[in-house]
Parts: structure tokens; sequence; C-alpha cells
């Protein structure tokens, strides 16, 4: 499913780029000597002593950031299709699974709504921008700059995490047009889409490791539906009583469970207790000792193998 | 994570004196692979590149001159070896070094979805100027590869070779010491190349110091004051371009026969004329042996018309890449072991 749509994504940019190119070509550049008058730049005295610059983490990851931001919202192929896809795929579980599945003393809308919110941190796989940027040589160039390298990786994971924010909006708003609702308090609410994008955000690092080790986008595409047994082992979509017993506690306890608990509880409110058996902050602490034991790992896995070699 | 804690005065650039080093590799050795089938990109490399100069790094593919890039620019570590970049251990200090390089690449490396402008901004930016100097940085540069038309349109839109003009720019925004540039204008057209080249020599003129490598010989020709020729992951000439030519044998006389029955007899002619035994190639009757000078050509015309043998083609050329290649593994009993190997 959204496989494809990253396959999809990738084909539409690589057309773009090919018919951006041939127009290129088309213009005419003219030959011009190069103005003399300009030579006088800092470096035509080699003896000139140039101040010693010095960037620090955040400026260098904010400005990475923003080069990939900016690489999203000027390609609006990505900002509809990424969209239509969520779409897409939340009416299909709304609408065509939804029918089917008992959730106990809950709408499947408000089941299945948190679920789909947590889930755009773990579809919106940064793995091939990752890759896409080693192969196309930004990585080189930016690992031969005189900043911390480890504000590159940062810079994306920020970047990622934005982006997750905007598939959680969309998310969260498709939900309402479709039957869900916050029974809790707005704190309670927004509580739930803050911790949305904490695990959007540390779900980020994962996948900037595999982009790193992939070596090239279309394996990096392929390792990402890594994903799918987390996403799909899980309480996200049907209620985990439902599963083999050998499966139960396996689905139990891995972290997509214990975030997606964290959410649904804060969206049920009240309720939470009584339907999901715990309250939202017992799922909560699980859910956040997770997310901080998946970004060490990844995150420590993903600068290492970016400063070596 | 890579340590910052460089705190040292020593990070701004020194004044450099003609004669001094601004790249000196010694016995640099890289492998890639598994332990039982490891490829030796760098097998003992040595180079030295002075500074004030363009050296330029020749070699066929696979020869080892990206990884000596990499290594340079601090994108990876030699196995064993030193390296020392502007007098900095790049092993050691590889912060340092990156303060004096500036790396364009194969690739354009520069973000299609952004304009030229920003793009550059945003390297100078990483390179620690404030916003303001940054966008003096980026103007300055733009202006000087002749970018300012199109500076403010997106990459998207740029020809081949204005990419790679604005990805040496963003190398340049830095005020690097040292410029790397890895195959610059591979997959370039004609005209983009020599735009490139003219682009190259301003630099040059400017001060700053540059090693780049190439897989023409016509480009370390053109732009290139001392040339290392490296195969197999070590350097096996190094000289001026003259020089390496005159090692190849300056010029070459190439002959096709008429007749395949005359190739023992043209073969003999060619011996005595070039002072080694040409090489010969049965199916097309062309044979090429290296002279000493034009009037080579004369006399093997002389010759062969004494000796009634039909001349179908004969030409004076320079050698090629190929030629100075084969000459220069011949001669290296070491290289052509690697070679079979």
């Amino acid at each position: 499913m959204t496989g494809q749509t990253i396959n999809r994504i990738n084909r539409i940019n690589h057309i773009s780029n090919i018919t951006n190119q041939e127009h290129a070509m088309s213009t005419i550049t003219p030959t011009r000597s190069l103005p003399t008058a300009a030579i006088t730049t800092s470096h035509a005295d080699p003896g000139a002593v140039r101040p010693v610059l010095r960037t620090s983490t955040g400026t260098a990851a904010f400005t990475v950031a923003g080069r990939t931001l900016r690489k999203f919202w000027r390609t609006p192929q990505l900002i509809v299709v990424g969209a239509l896809t969520s779409a897409m795929f939340l009416l299909i579980f709304r609408y065509v699974f939804g029918g089917a599945i008992q959730t106990g003393g809950v709408t499947y809308a408000d089941f299945m709504i948190p679920a789909m919110a947590v889930g755009s941190g773990l579809f919106a796989s940064g793995a091939v921008g990752v890759a896409d940027d080693i192969e196309g040589g930004l990585f080189d160039r930016l690992r031969s700059l005189p900043i911390p390298r480890g504000s590159i990786l940062l810079g994306r994971s920020l970047a990622d995490t934005v982006l997750i924010v905007w598939a959680t909006v969309i998310t969260v708003a498709l939900g309402y047009a479709t039957g869900f609702r916050f029974h809790g308090s707005a704190l309670d609410a927004l509580a739930a889409v803050a911790l949305c994008v904490v695990f959007g955000a540390a779900f980020t690092w994962p996948f900037i490791y595999m982009g790193l080790v992939s070596g090239s986008s279309q394996a990096a595409q392929g390792m990402s539906f890594m994903a799918f047994p987390f996403v799909f082992v899980s309480s996200s979509y049907v209620p985990v009583d439902s599963m083999p017993g050998w499966m139960q506690p396996v689905a139990q306890h891995q972290p997509v469970t214990q975030m997606v608990g964290a959410v649904r509880a804060l969206a049920l409110g009240d309720n939470a207790e009584a339907v999901l058996g715990h309250s939202s902050g017992w799922f909560a602490i699980r859910a956040l000792v997770w997310a901080v034991v998946i970004i060490a790992l990844f995150a420590g896995l993903a600068t290492r193998k970016f400063s070596r070699s | 994570m890579t340590s910052t804690n460089t705190t040292t005065n020593t990070t701004t650039n020194r004044t450099t004196s003609a004669t001094e080093n601004i790249i000196e590799a010694v016995g640099l050795t890289k492998s890639f692979g598994t332990a039982k089938q490891p490829v030796h990109a760098l097998a003992g490399l040595d180079l030295i590149a002075r500074a004030g100069q363009v050296t330029a790094v020749l070699g066929p593919n696979g020869a080892g001159k990206s990884t000596l890039v990499r290594a340079v620019a601090t994108l990876l570590r030699p196995d064993t070896g030193r390296l020392l970049v502007g007098g900095v251990d790049a092993a050691r200090r590889p912060e340092q070094v990156r303060r004096m390089i500036g790396l364009a690449g194969q690739h354009a490396a520069v973000e299609g979805a952004m304009t030229g402008r920003e793009n550059l901004v945003m390297v100078a930016r990483l390179f620690g100027h404030s916003r303001r100097s940054a966008t003096k940085a980026a103007a300055s540069v733009l202006a000087q590869l002749g970018l300012d038309d199109a500076a403010d349109r997106l990459v998207r839109g740029y020809s081949g070779g204005m990419r790679r003009r604005l990805d040496l720019g963003a190398s340049l925004v830095g005020a690097p010491r040292l410029l790397l540039l890895d195959e610059p204008t591979t997959g370039l057209d004609p005209r983009s190349r020599i735009e490139l080249w003219d682009a190259i020599r301003q630099l040059v003129a400017d001060g700053t110091d540059v090693l780049l490598t190439t897989q023409y010989l016509e480009e370390a020709d053109q732009l290139a004051d001392q040339i290392t020729i490296v195969d197999h992951g070590r350097a096996i000439a190094t000289g001026s371009p003259d020089e390496l030519k005159s090692l190849a044998g300056l010029d070459l006389v190439e002959v096709r026969v008429r007749r395949s029955e005359d190739i023992a007899a043209a073969s003999s002619v060619l011996a005595t004329i070039g002072g080694e035994e040409p090489r010969v190639d049965h199916a097309t009757r062309k044979l090429a042996v290296t002279v000493a000078d034009s009037a080579a050509l004369g006399e093997t015309v002389r010759a062969f018309a004494e000796q009634r043998i039909d001349i179908e083609d004969i030409g004076l050329r320079r050698p090629t890449l190929d030629e100075v290649f084969l000459t220069l593994t011949g001669n290296t009993a070491d290289t052509a072991d690697l070679a079979a190997a």
C-alpha cells in the first residue's frame, strides 16, 4: 500500500526531473567571459587570514532541515500524493475493514484514528530521502564542511518530524470528518497530538539508519517495509485478543501498541481506563521509555555509521 | 560523533609560501570489500601537491582517484599511510582540514528545489557565515561564475553545465584554500566543459590551490601544472604535462598497410625508426610506434617506399591517455603484476 505510494512519489519526482532537464537543455545559456571585476573575493590573497568560523550544531541542523523542508514544500506532488495516500488508507480501514472488526466499547473511528496518527510517523519513512541524498552526493558535500557531523542527521530528523506533524494534522482532520472525536479535555487532545509527534520523531531515527545502510534509494524503500509488522502486529487496527495466542504477547508488548494505547487513552478521555484496561499515564510512561530507547539506539547506530568509513 | 573541541588558534589559515606542499600523501592504502575478496582502492599511493598550482590526478575508472579525493576531503580514513593537508594530519584533525577545503564531486550535489542563490547561502551558512555575510559570499560567487542571471531560478531548471558550475560555486563560498574537484567535467558537453575550465583557471589565478581528478589527458593538459598518473591505487608517474608526454614517447607514427603480408616487413622498419617494437594490430593491419620527433614521419614514408610496402593510411599523432598508460604500466613491473592479478 504505502510502498507503492513511495514508489509513485519517486517516479513522479523522476519524471519531473527529466522534463525539467529537457526544458533546461532547450534554453540557451549564453557563453560569456567571466567578469574579471569579481576576482577580488576574499580568497584573492592566499596569505589573507580567514576569520575562524564556527558553526554550532543547532545552526547547522536547522540549515540542513531547512533544505529538506523546502524541497518538500516546493514539490507539490509530494504533498498532494502524501495526503491522498493517507486519506485512502484511512477511508479503506474506516469503511471497508472497520465494519468487520469488533472493538468492544469504542467506535471503530475512535479506535483506529489514534493508531493512524501514530502510524503517520511509521509511514513517513525518511529512509528513501536519506538514500537519495547519499546517492546525489549531497551528504558528501555536507560531510566535507566544518560542521559537527551529527548535525547533518539531526537536521534530517528535524525535517522529517515537521513532515510528521503535517501528516498527523491531516489524519486528525480526516478523522474528524469520518466520525472520530476527542472525548477528553482540550489538554488531553493536545497531549495526544504531542505524543504522536514525539513518537514520530523517535521513528525518524530507525529510518535514517536504514537510509544510511541501504546503499540505494530502492533498497531503502524495501527496508522501509520492515515497519509493517510493527504497525500491524499491534493494537493499531484490531484488538490484540483477536490474534492467535502465540502472537498476543508480542503484539501486547511491542512499542507501537504502547504508543497507540497512550494516544487512544488520551483521546477517549474518562472512558479510557474502563475500555483499555489501563490509564493514559500507564501507556504514556511505557511509550515514552520506548521512544527514548529507540532514539538512543538508532541515533547512536546512525551517527556511528555516518562518522565511520 | 565528531568532536568539535579543536579550539586552538591554529585553525586560521597560515601564510602559504609557494614551495609549501598543500597535500602530502605517503603510502596511503584503503581496501573495501570483504576480507576474502578485498578491493585495494589505494595500494600505497604517494602524492605531493604543491601550494600555488593545479595538481591533476589522471587515471582510468577504478584507479583510486575518487578514493584519494575522499581521503583528502576527510570523507574516508585511509587504512594506513600518512596524509597531510596544508600541514594538518587529516586522520588526527579532520575538522581543521574541513576548514581548508572545498569539495565538488562527480555529482552536482546541489538541491534542485532551491534556487542557485539559496544553495550557496545554505553552504555559506554551514561554513559559519552569518546570514548577512552568507548572502554576500553567495552573490560574489554567483557573479564570479557567471550565474547571476539564473541565481533566483530553481536549480531544477538549470542545464547540466550550470549545475556543475553552481556545484563548483558551492565548494567556493567557504573561500577554501584547497579546492578538490573530482572529475568536474565528466558527462558535460564540450562547451560546458570549456566554460568550467575557464572558471577553474580563474580560481587558480585568484590563488586557490586545486587538486583535480580526471580521466581526460586533455583536461589535465589544459589545467594542471603537475600531473600524477594513478593506476591500481598507486602513483605510477608524476611530472609536468610535457614531462609525462615525453615519457610516453612524444609522438606516435601510425601506419595501416594495404597487404597483411607486409606487416612483418613494416614492423621491422618501424622498429628501426622508433627504437622499440611497434604495436601491431593484425586485424586492422595497423602498426604504431612512438618516435622522438616529427622527422620520423618522412623517414617512415621513404623507408616504406624503398621496400615497396603499400601504405593505406599513415599519420603522426600525439599519444592518447591509453598509450601513455600502456607505456607507463608496461615499464612498471609491479603495476603490470597487479594488472595481471
